[in-house]
């Protein structure tokens, strides 16, 4: 009779632990969900109060003024990922052929480590790479060396992805191009990468939302401007550092812009990972024979 | 008759013209990829030669960072880099493991599934948002609130001594340990669920209630994949730069308290790297992203050694 | 053991073929019957389908598969130093096991992808639609040419694949099980395709169903795997002679189901 009381007692205190083991385990998991709609809160209400018309399509003013935009910041950030992406894309993908190709063998492997030690990299490492292959030598900053930055930071997740999708597309629809006569030029570029195409577009989407809020690179690649500017050889404004700059200021007017801007740049990754998920969707469609 | 031809056929013997363009093209791409990644280290080095010839290994243990006198010293930075990192892997360690266990053994299927999107979420935030975030909301909040409510609890400690200014390590740390959350629960959930089902049917067989399952025989099996986990977050958290840089106070010193302004390697570089005037002091800075670069390949080699061994050859 | 008629167009000679280290087939010999169907029967493993993918040098697209011996294509060994794979393979297409269909083309680019080179659309469309009657497949996507192949019935997509090699012009078709993954009624059609295919094209199947085997061919090539797993050739002759009265025991055991 006292051993079952005794252990009765025993397993109700280890069910109490359990309970309480659990919600700590539950609070730990709310924990980071609630920061996160925390962070995105404030970010939503204090960014939307500077957010307007004028704040999209102007110039900063300079200090002091109240008023002004990031109209220039937006246009650079544009630019300078376009150029990184038509940079980063072809060697990407060529590389994710090739190690498609190639399987395994110590050379594949070695690109492999390397693109594994590539994706570890600080982003000021590497914007230090940029600094002394294109700023140092031409004695200037300039949009394109930050765009030189952002291809180095986008190159792993699109060489990695780029050898899954093209693994990913059925064995049997390349012996399928193959055994018609194709050369292996034909049926990769006419067949194998259409297949894949959804899923390489998933990758780049997914990139470009990771690189659009890096600002450490562009502190000295791109360094800013106060101007329009177009002309990837010359210093360029970018909405990531602009954030940055003002966020760091003390002027309050700069500060609600920072806020603004910070509501943009999330905005973007927003859009840019929702886009993402709908390619993949019509990417595993796609292989639904 | 003996065959004459080729014994190894290989995918890539090109043989017509528009294979063999097709072939150099390919080789052209992949070989440019590897040569910036070789150049990029090749750089780092070359640009810290200078550095490295005139302060040696010294340049580690050094404490003194004085543009002026032109003597650099890494010593303060490292030990920011390595406390901030330090307590970011410690906080996010605990609560990221017992959210991975919740997630993967206890939610029911409508909370955990968003749950586990929102954590998710915290990485597609850009690191100058958080920055932005922890300048004006955190910190203050440190200043005001948490600073004053862990001095008077914990205040008889070095750690937690001292004047609260609302930016420091303390700061920096809670703000990493945000960042580098969802690579612990992600990657610690899915290797939890991948512990075949019969470790835990057979524990709970022999009495275990489900918490204890877990504790005691779930995550022992995982150690390794969480501890690869966390090993790949901390590399993650070395390299920070920007969001630590708006919250660390950057000052070059080393203290005792957590709430003290310091400095890291990443903001070193970030903050003086546009007004370093003379070449020394360039080439200083450049070492700190040489040790930088280094320290981050270790650690992600190791991490990546030890999440491979149990999650198979799939990619983090 | 058959002598090679040399007069025939496809034939191997002492032919093996190896996945790196290991054998899979071991020094075959055989000849094809010019536009007959020739069937290669044999339990699992017993190298068929190695042996039919070294017949348009498919085989050696995996990396570190290796073939010795030669196969003659109108007496010129495809295996050849100077021999380009790609010119092979147009002239020996092929059928798979599963239906591939080239999922981001219609069914009419599928069709005329390996067309031969420089028509015009219209000819281009003439061709299609050659092909696809002759996979009697025309009447069922005459309105649809424009659409996705994946789509189409199982069964279809096999003809449409069919149609695919048939454009192509080639010399010889190779069929890899080609209805394994259908129903009875598409099994049926392509069966009857492949009775008047071979009027135009020299055709070798590779089958797991004997009765298909005896239905379609008129020619069967029996192989076996010896005691170290190396495939041979086992014995070939007039399909009615090998179900009826076959010369090895072996290939008797196999017929009456002693064993596969």
């Amino acid at each position: 009779m006292a051993q079952s009381a005794s252990k009765n007692r025993n397993l109700a205190r280890r069910r109490l632990i359990g309970g309480l083991g659990i919600a700590v385990a539950l609070a730990c998991a709310m924990i980071g969900a609630v920061c996160l709609l925390i962070i995105l809160g404030f970010v939503i209400v204090q960014g939307a109060g500077a957010l307007n018309r004028d704040f999209l399509t102007q110039l900063p003013h300079p200090v002091g003024v109240p008023g002004g935009g990031v109209g220039n910041g937006i246009l650079g950030t544009f630019i300078i990922l376009g150029i990184a992406t038509a940079m980063a894309v072809p060697i990407g993908l060529l590389t994710g052929i090739y190690l498609s190709l190639f399987g395994r063998g110590p050379i594949p492997e070695a690109l492999r480590f390397l693109s594994d030690v590539l994706s570890g990299v600080p982003s000021i490492a590497i914007g230090l790479f940029a600094y002394a292959v294109l700023v140092a030598p031409l004695k200037h900053f300039s949009a394109f060396s930050a765009s030189f930055a952002f291809m180095m930071l986008m190159l792993p997740l699109l060489v990695r992805t780029s050898e899954q999708a093209i693994r990913s597309v059925p064995q049997t629809v390349r012996e399928g191009a193959l055994a018609l006569g194709m050369s292996n030029f034909r049926a990769t570029v006419r067949i194998v990468l259409p297949t894949a195409r959804p899923a390489i577009i998933t990758a780049l989407l997914l990139a470009i939302a990771r690189v659009i809020g890096e600002t450490a690179p562009l502190l000295f690649t791109a360094f800013g401007s106060q101007f329009w500017e177009t002309n990837p050889n010359n210093p360029m404004a970018v909405l990531a550092l602009q954030v940055f700059t003002y966020a760091i200021s003390p002027y309050p007017n700069w500060q609600a812009q920072a806020w603004a801007g910070a509501l943009l740049l999330i905005g973007a990754v927003f859009v840019l990972s929702l886009g993402a998920r709908l390619m993949l969707r019509r990417a595993m469609r796609g292989l639904e024979a | 008759m003996e065959n004459a031809g080729p014994q190894f056929r290989r995918v890539a013997r090109f043989v017509s013209p528009a294979d063999r363009g097709f072939a150099a093209i390919v080789y052209a791409g992949s070989i440019l990829f590897a040569l910036l990644i070789v150049g990029l280290f090749v750089e780092l080095v070359l640009g810290s030669w200078p550095s490295i010839v005139k302060f040696g290994p010294g340049f580690i243990f050094s404490s003194s960072w004085d543009p002026i006198t032109s003597k650099f010293g890494a010593l303060p930075m490292i030990f920011g880099t390595v406390m901030t990192s330090l307590i970011a892997i410690v906080l996010a360690a605990f609560i990221g493991i017992m959210a991975a266990v919740f997630l993967a053994d206890f939610a029911p299927r409508w909370l955990g599934q968003p749950l586990s999107f929102l954590i998710e979420l915290l990485a597609a935030v850009p690191s100058v948002v958080y920055g932005l975030w922890g300048l004006f909301v955190l910190s203050p909040f440190m200043r005001t609130t948490l600073g004053p409510a862990l001095q008077h609890v914990l205040g008889w400690t070095p750690l937690f001594s001292g004047p609260i200014l609302g930016v420091g390590l303390l700061t920096g740390g809670i703000i990493l340990a945000l960042m580098i959350l969802p690579t612990v629960t992600a990657i610690s959930r899915d290797v939890i669920a991948a512990i075949p089902r019969d470790l835990r049917e057979a524990s709970m067989a022999l009495g275990s209630t489900k918490w204890e399952t877990a504790m005691k025989v779930v995550l022992p099996a995982a150690r390794v994949g969480i501890f690869g986990a966390c090993v790949l977050a901390l590399g993650r958290a070395l390299g920070e730069t920007i969001a630590v840089t708006m919250v660390i106070g950057n000052r070059p010193e080393i203290s005792s308290s957590l709430f003290a302004p310091s400095y890291t390697l990443a903001s070193v570089i970030a903050n003086e790297f546009t007004e370093a005037t003379t070449s020394i002091y360039i080439s200083a800075l450049i070492e700190l992203g040489l040790i930088l670069f280094l320290v981050s390949m270790v650690v992600n080699a190791l991490a990546r050694l030890m999440i491979w061994s149990v999650r198979g050859s799939e990619r983090v | 053991m058959t002598t090679i008629a040399t007069g025939e167009l496809l034939a191997t000679q002492d032919l093996s073929a190896y996945y790196g280290n290991r054998q899979a087939v071991a020094e075959v010999t055989i000849a094809f019957r010019r536009k007959a169907v020739s069937a290669l029967i044999g339990p699992s493993g017993c190298g068929k389908t190695t042996l039919l993918r070294c017949l348009n040098r498919i085989h050696e697209i995996n990396f570190e598969a290796r073939v010795e011996g030669s196969v003659l294509l109108d007496g010129q060994d495809i295996y050849g130093g100077d021999v380009d794979p790609m010119a092979i393979r147009r002239r020996v297409g092929m059928v798979f096991q599963r239906p591939n269909p080239f999922p981001t083309l219609s069914i009419l680019d599928n069709t005329v992808a390996c067309a031969p080179k420089g028509l015009n659309r219209r000819e281009k469309m003439e061709a299609a639609e050659r092909a696809l009657r002759s996979a009697a497949l025309w009447d069922e996507v005459k309105d649809k040419l424009k659409t996705s192949p994946l789509r189409l019935s199982g069964g279809q997509q096999q003809r449409l694949c069919i149609a695919r090699a048939v454009a192509a012009e080639p010399e010889v078709l190779l069929m890899d099980e080609p209805t394994a993954s259908l129903d009875p009624i598409a099994t049926a059609v392509i069966e009857e395709l492949m009775s008047s295919l071979c009027k135009e094209f020299t055709i070798v199947a590779v089958t797991h169903n004997m009765q298909q085997a005896a239905r379609v061919s008129s020619v069967t090539a029996f192989m076996l795997a010896d005691e170290t797993g190396i495939g041979r050739l086992i014995e070939v002759d007039d399909t009615a002679k090998l179900f009826t009265k076959p010369s090895d025991r072996r290939t008797e055991d196999y017929i009456s189901g002693r064993f596969g």
